[in-house]
C-alpha cells in the first residue's frame, strides 16, 4: 500500500514538474523545476530497486548538470520576455505532433506483449542472493560491458575537452605576465643613451 | 499492484512533455536542452522499469550510459550557447541562419 501511493506520488510530482519546466516563464524556475524532476525520478528508481542509479541520478543531475544550467541561465543576460513572443504561434501543431506520439506510444505501451522465452515478471526481485544492488552492476559492469565503459570515459573525455575548447578565449588587452619575455628582455633592447643637444629637446 | 505498465506510462507522458516542450520553447534553446534531459530521464525510467521488472540488471547499466552521454550533451549544448550568445547577443536559435543552411 505505502509502494503504491509512493509511486503515485512520485509520478505526479514528476509530471507535475515536467510540466513546468517547459511553461515557466522563468528559466531559472525552469532549472529548479527540473531539479525536483530528477529527485522524482530518483524516487521511482529506489521504488524499482535500482538504489545506485537513484543516487547517480541526485549526484550527477542535481550536483553537476542542474546546477552547470543554473549557472549558464544566470551568466548570461538574456532578455527572456523577447524569446517568449510567438511562442503560441506553434502550440496547435505541438499539440498535434505530441498528441499522435503520446497515443502511439501509450498503445505500445499498454498493448505490448514479451517476446518467445522473455520472463515478464509480476513482482520486483533484487539482485542475487549475498549482493547488493551497486555490486550487481559492478559485476556486469566491468566484466561484460568493459569496453563500452571505456569508451563512455572517453566520450565523457571527449565532451570535457570540446567545451573547454569551445569557450575558451584568448582575451585581448589585459596585462598578463609573460615570463618567457621576461626573461629574453636584454638592456640593448629596452636601454638607449640620448644626447640632448643645448636648447633641443630629445626624440623619443 | 504497480506493474510495468504503470511505468512505461509514466515514461511516455514525461516523453511526450519534453517533445511538446521542444515546440513550445522554440526560440529558447535553454529549454529546449532541458526539455532534452526530459526525454532521457524518460528513456531511463523505461529502462531502469524493464531492468527490475526482468530481473536483468543490463537495463541499469544501459541507464547508467545514457546518463553520461546526457551529461556530455548538456555540457557542449551549454558550451555552444555561449558562444553563441557571445557572438550574437541572444539564445533565439530561429535566427541562427548565418550558414544559410
Amino acid at each position: 500500500m505505502t509502494a503504491v501511493f509512493a509511486f503515485y506520488l512520485f509520478a505526479v510530482t514528476l509530471l507535475i514538474g515536467g510540466f513546468l519546466v517547459i511553461t515557466s516563464r522563468n528559466p531559472v524556475h525552469s532549472v529548479l523545476w527540473l531539479i525536483v524532476c530528477f529527485f522524482n525520478a530518483a524516487g521511482l528508481f529506489i521504488l524499482l530497486g535500482a538504489e545506485f542509479l537513484a543516487m547517480l541520478l541526485v549526484i550527477v543531475y542535481v550536483g553537476a548538470v542542474a546546477v552547470l544550467f543554473l549557472f549558464v541561465v544566470m551568466m548570461l543576460d538574456i532578455d527572456f520576455k523577447a524569446l517568449q513572443r510567438g511562442a503560441l504561434k506553434n502550440l496547435p501543431l505541438g499539440l498535434a505532433i505530441s498528441g499522435i506520439i503520446l497515443t502511439e506510444v501509450l498503445l505500445v505501451a499498454t498493448g505490448w506483449q514479451p517476446g518467445q522465452g522473455v520472463i515478464l515478471h509480476e513482482a520486483l526481485a533484487g539482485p542475487p542472493e549475498g549482493m547488493t544492488n551497486t555490486q550487481w552492476i559492478g559485476s556486469q559492469l566491468y566484466t561484460r560491458y568493459f569496453f563500452v565503459f571505456s569508451m563512455s570515459g572517453l566520450l565523457l573525455l571527449a565532451s570535457m575537452i570540446g567545451a573547454i575548447v569551445l569557450t575558451h578565449r584568448r582575451r585581448i588587452g589585459n596585462r598578463r605576465q609573460d615570463i618567457g619575455v621576461q626573461v629574453a628582455r636584454t638592456p640593448a633592447g629596452t636601454l638607449g643613451v640620448g644626447k640632448a643637444g643645448l636648447g633641443q629637446g630629445v626624440e623619443l | 499492484m504497480i506493474g510495468l505498465t504503470h511505468y512505461l506510462a509514466v515514461s511516455a507522458a514525461l516523453f511526450v512533455l519534453g517533445v511538446f516542450g521542444i515546440f513550445l520553447n522554440r526560440r529558447n534553446i535553454i529549454i529546449i536542452l532541458m526539455s532534452l534531459e526530459l526525454i532521457l530521464l524518460a528513456v531511463n525510467i523505461n529502462l531502469v522499469a524493464f531492468s527490475a521488472f526482468l530481473h536483468q540488471v543490463h537495463g541499469q547499466i544501459f541507464a547508467m550510459f545514457v546518463l553520461t552521454v546526457a551529461a556530455g550533451e548538456a555540457a557542449i549544448g551549454l558550451a555552444i550557447l555561449v558562444i553563441y550568445f557571445r557572438g550574437r547577443g541572444t539564445v533565439a536559435v530561429d535566427q541562427a541562419d548565418l550558414m544559410k543552411g
